[in-house]
């Protein structure tokens, strides 16, 4: 299978703040809106090098939300910042409303998503946010894997009109995709070919799921790896032409199995090809306290999760 | 400039569309809208600069934000009669496929309308948020707003009043409609909010008082008062006195034309107190 080499962890988040970084120097309409988690984001730079187009409003999430819908106005390409549990289940009805609905170019960036945050436990670790935010008419859901992914998706999404809710982690995690990809928004990649099984990850499953494509393939089973960065608009294409190959799918994700990744590749099949499918993310239940390793571990979410899922859904085909 | 007269005039006729428009679907809110035509009709015919047509960015030009969506009749009947669009299309108010929708939106691409609102509390963020890019165009025109008083029991107003305070958003000119009624009944038997002139001069406005927003000389004197503190460090808010329903007599005074249209009956009642004066659409 085709071999993919981290170059060294990295956060995924450093990603997103170097791309802001690189969009405060290459578009003036950029600017940046952040409610006292500066350096959590990794907005400092932006914040150094174009304080008149930094604003922080404090912690005061709802008032964020509201002012970045506002600057659209007159032309501003506005970039919120805060965790991801802040920046949707808190201010749900302002993205809705004054977002969403009224078709406001804002660019929502959320750190901190999923079991990963860690030891701040479950009120901080949101495993409900993709669902909520998919579910607005006209978002734009993006989920990235390391950190050249999330820096691309940054830099991508201030060229895309409209709403974007762009997912991202704090742990300093495998940094393998290469950093010349070009973030295409809503197109699939294909990380490994296989013909035995559809392993379909998004944002920190991915590294997971080419792991347990190895442990798979020393078992003899081939597994095709897609990396779903973009949730909404799925690719449907990619999904199908690969479990049309293969006959059955893992979805996997750092979030609750009701509202994620899985349940949209779900409707895809059900809709044009049924086929068995095995389902790596949280079992409706909040997360807790613990180092990321041990979340992932005590809840389901890594490679060996994966090849165990992947082995149940082989016998299912 | 219109004269007092006209400007007389245009409110009554806006009245009447507002009577005319809620009573044809039996649904909407005549009463805060009624309360608000001398605010409307003042700051639409004489004292915002406008462009002619409409686009979304409004750079070099006024900007008003309507955080209290449901009197919408009053805000399309003032857009409609300032050219944003045809009067004949306030008979879409509330109807399936009309861009008049019960609460304004962007959605449908109506003219005038940049937010979308209905659920309370949020447009004071979106003015700031406009009057900010304002300030980063080099745009020195002003953005203005307008509030119910029951709809500062959301805490997301206290947020972004204390934000406009404190980032000196001085290019705005948030109204705050002051009619003491609210749904469930007077905003001092559902939830008193105590003394508004002080609490927004603690946290840092600039507060301008219009003791009857249902009288054009006021309102207008309010609104030239306001705007000449504007560029001085202070976000400026109009505490504004209306009287729900305001014009029709067996409205006035009370909640209970909130979210009620007359019948047949009462709407006679009503325009014959509001005799027609620009015509009727």
């Amino acid at each position: 299978m085709k071999k993919y080499t981290n170059t060294g962890n990295k956060d995924t988040r450093s990603g997103f703040g170097d791309g802001l970084t690189e969009l405060g120097k290459t578009n003036p309409n950029v600017v940046a809106l952040c409610a006292d988690l500066t350096g959590s984001l990794k907005m400092g730079d932006f914040q150094k090098n174009h304080p008149e187009r930094f604003f922080q409003v404090g912690i005061a999430e709802a008032n964020m939300m509201g002012i970045a819908a506002g600057m659209t106005i007159g032309g501003k390409i506005p970039f919120t910042g805060t965790f991801a549990n802040f920046s949707t289940g808190r201010v749900y009805d302002q993205i809705r409303q004054s977002i969403a609905y009224s078709d406001k170019n804002v660019k929502i960036c959320a750190s901190h998503a999923g079991l990963t945050l860690g030891e701040d436990g479950a009120t901080h670790q949101i495993l409900e946010d993709i669902g909520l935010m998919k579910m607005l008419p006209g978002m734009t859901v993006i989920n990235t894997c390391d950190y050249n992914q999330t820096k691309a998706a940054t830099i991508a999404i201030a060229e895309h009109h409209g709403p974007v809710y762009l997912r991202f982690g704090r742990p300093k995690v495998a940094n393998f995709t290469p950093e010349d990809q070009k973030f295409v928004i809503g197109k699939a990649n294909m990380l490994n070919e296989g013909t035995d099984v559809t392993i379909i990850a998004t944002g920190h499953l991915v590294w997971e799921a080419l792991q347990a494509a190895e442990q798979l393939e020393e078992k003899g089973v081939s597994a095709e790896v897609i990396d779903i960065h973009t949730i909404k608009p799925l690719d449907e294409e990619a999904i199908l032409a690969s479990v049309k190959k293969t006959g059955c799918v893992v979805t996997a994700e750092e979030h609750n199995f009701l509202g994620g990744l899985g349940e949209s590749v779900a409707r895809t099949l059900t809709q044009n090809f049924p086929a068995p499918q095995e389902f790596v993310a949280t079992q409706d239940t909040f997360g807790e306290s613990g180092t990321p390793e041990q979340l992932m571990e005590k809840y389901g979410l890594n490679a060996e999760a994966i090849v165990k899922a992947a082995q149940k859904v082989l016998k299912r085909k | 400039m219109p004269n007092t007269q006209q400007l007389e005039d245009f409110v009554t006729q806006v009245r009447r569309d507002i009577l005319r428009q809620v009573h044809k679907v039996n649904s909407g809110h005549p009463g805060g809208s009624l309360g608000c035509a001398e605010f409307f009709t003042v700051l639409y015919q004489e004292v915002m600069d406008r462009k002619e047509g409409f686009d979304m960015d409004g750079k070099d030009e006024d900007l008003f934000f309507l955080s209290n969506g449901h009197i919408s009749p009053v805000f399309y009947s003032v857009l409609a009669r300032s050219g944003y669009f045809s009067v004949e299309e306030l008979n879409t108010f509330r109807l399936i496929d009309s861009r008049l929708q019960g609460h304004p939106t962007t959605h449908e691409g109506l003219p005038g309308v940049r937010i979308a609102s209905g659920s309370l509390g949020q447009g004071m963020s979106v003015a700031i948020g406009a009057a900010n890019s304002k300030k980063l165009n080099g745009d020195d025109h002003l953005v203005y707003s307008l509030h119910g008083d029951g709809e500062l029991q959301e805490g997301q107003n206290w947020e972004a009043i204390m934000y406009a305070a404190a980032k000196k958003v001085d290019n705005l000119i948030a109204t705050v409609d002051r009619n003491h009624q609210q749904i469930d009944g007077c905003t001092d038997d559902v939830l008193p909010m105590g003394d508004l002139t002080a609490k927004f001069e603690a946290f840092g406005w600039d507060v301008v008082e219009i003791k009857d927003g249902n009288n054009i000389s006021e309102v207008l004197e309010g609104l030239k008062e306001a705007k000449s503190r504007t560029g001085k460090g202070k976000p400026v808010c109009i505490l504004m006195t209306t009287v729900m329903g305001h014009g029709v007599d067996f409205m006035m005074h009370t909640h209970k034309w909130h979210g009620v249209a007359p019948n047949d009956e009462q709407l006679e009642k009503a325009l014959s107190q509001n005799p027609e004066t620009l015509g009727d659409y």
